[in-house]
């Protein structure tokens, strides 16, 4: 009986890779689903008189658009900020045009900085999650006064710090992604 | 991180094409977003079916939420509570004490109230609870600040309708679903209630800044009479709230007022009651122009409330 030299050699991270293939179902929906769950689920979690958790519908998106870049279109900001508006309270339309704006800035820093790193990343994202909290804001039809603008402080801060838990949450969700399922034939 | 394959499109046109297909696409949806935006911003009711339909359809999960949100909240109360357990305990045997006191006070008021209103024959308003239920959240990352409540149309909750918690106000009713509700909270920054000092005559208005706290405006300007520590009441202008129920508590005064912090914390909010517009009759009369008469109706029924 000849042992196998290496037992890990007909395996990827995905998983053996004999007779078992992607799914495609899961590998196209997922970053979608998690993406509307992300939008959806914080109202429930959280009361709170005055607005400081992440946006984490938003924080997923960029997560998704940097870790896989092109898996999701430019244009799917349209229809997962139609859905974040839904349950965001902001006025309809503010995410909407917010998110399509940001996966366009991401468009453009990626073709002026082709290669990337985590602090890149990490530093786009913020950028970005902050101009749309900003933007949030000036669109939320509420009258912008000072005090206002450093309420939103620790939520800024916080969207800061919560992104690399995010990616490595994506980077976990992108393994089931791409997770092997046994076909026959 | 090598840049993607997918920007390079190379000569095959079918690539090039799509690539731009996309950018057009996602233009078209930021210019539809503004063009959303600036609709929703003109006319604030005209996505209410649609945010309705779709809060709905989630808010049985979140009952779910609202009861792990209110009990960690306690979880986290109770452990805070076992360090100085005991000079909390003598502490809160003397307030308790105090309270009953008071609480003796306050129903003699009461009665001596109820008395002198039985003589000017004035009796309280239409009231009662319409609908109890949970308080499910709020929104998590917007500026504005909205509750959602899981009752609806179904149990007859109207817009306009006062939601209160055990503890105060909470905020009032501002578009209904079928089975759930947004409830516009104190704090957001475009919602105004009058308030009256509980301990003297002092009117204000509480104001929601936006950033968790209420900024109180006195009506009468001249020496700010208020405390830190002083409790705000709802003073029943303006016909919604029914008087006497509190509000906030002052926490730092200001030139014309102060900061006060919302007595009924959302966070710690599970179960709410919606009640009844106090005086229907005076909120209508509000809205009719001040040189037509109020119809016939709207005078019949203020004169036949008990």
């Amino acid at each position: 009986m000849m042992d196998q030299l290496n037992p890990r050699a007909r395996r990827d991270r995905y998983g053996s890779r004999i007779n078992r293939e992607h799914s495609p179902l899961l590998a196209y929906s997922l970053p979608w689903a998690t993406i509307m769950l992300a939008s959806v689920l914080p109202a429930f979690f959280v009361a709170s008189a005055f607005p400081y958790f992440p946006p984490l519908g938003l924080l997923f998106l960029i997560g998704w658009r940097l870790i896989r870049p092109g898996l999701l279109p430019i244009w799917a900001g349209f229809p997962l900020g139609l859905w974040d508006d839904l349950f965001s309270g902001q006025p309809f339309g503010s995410a909407i045009l917010l998110w399509s704006l940001a996966m366009l800035v991401f468009e453009l820093v990626e073709a002026r900085f082709p290669w990337r790193g985590f602090a890149q990343d990490w530093a786009s994202a913020s950028v970005v999650t902050m101009l749309v909290l900003l933007g949030g804001a000036v669109f939320s039809g509420a009258q912008i006064t000072i005090e206002l603008i450093a309420g939103m402080g620790p939520q800024l801060l916080l969207s800061v710090l919560f992104f690399p838990f995010v990616a490595r949450v994506v980077a976990r969700l992108d393994r089931l992604r791409l997770m092997r399922f046994r076909t026959i034939g | 991180m090598a840049p993607p394959a997918s920007r390079r499109s190379g000569h095959s046109r079918r690539a090039q094409y799509g690539i731009f297909t996309g950018y057009v696409i996602a233009a078209i949806g930021a210019l539809a977003g503004a063009i959303l935006l600036g609709i929703s911003l003109w006319q604030p009711g005209s996505f209410s079916g649609l945010r309705n339909t779709a809060q709905d359809a989630v808010s049985p999960v979140g009952e779910a939420g609202a009861v792990a949100r209110t009990e960690s909240q306690g979880l986290f109360e109770t452990v805070a509570g076992y360090f100085r357990a005991g000079s909390k305990n003598a502490q809160l045997r003397r307030e308790v004490e105090l309270t009953r006191i008071r609480l003796a006070e306050a129903e003699a008021l009461k009665q001596e109230n109820a008395r002198l209103k039985e003589l000017l024959s004035l009796t309280k308003g239409r009231q009662g609870t319409v609908a109890i239920t949970r308080f499910i959240g709020s929104t998590a990352s917007s500026t504005r600040r909205f509750g959602y409540i899981g009752a609806g149309r179904k149990d007859g909750v109207e817009a306009g309708m006062p939601v209160r918690s055990g503890r105060g106000i909470v905020g009032r009713v501002l578009e209904v679903g079928r089975t759930s509700s947004r409830v516009l909270l104190l704090t957001d920054s475009e919602s105004v209630l009058p308030v009256r000092l509980a301990r003297e005559d002092t009117v204000a208005f509480a104001e929601g800044r936006g950033d968790g706290l209420l900024r109180i405006r006195l009506i009468n300007l001249g020496v700010n009479p208020l405390k830190v520590g002083d409790v705000f009441v709802t003073s029943g202008a303006g016909g919604i709230f029914e008087p006497g129920v509190a509000v906030a508590i002052v926490n730092e005064v200001t030139s014309d007022g102060a900061v006060a912090r919302m007595i009924s914390d959302p966070a710690a909010t599970n179960y709410v009651t919606v009640e009844r517009v106090w005086q229907p009759v005076a909120l209508k009369a509000a809205t009719v122009p001040a040189e037509t008469p109020l119809a016939a109706d709207d005078g019949g029924e203020a004169a036949s409330q008990p």
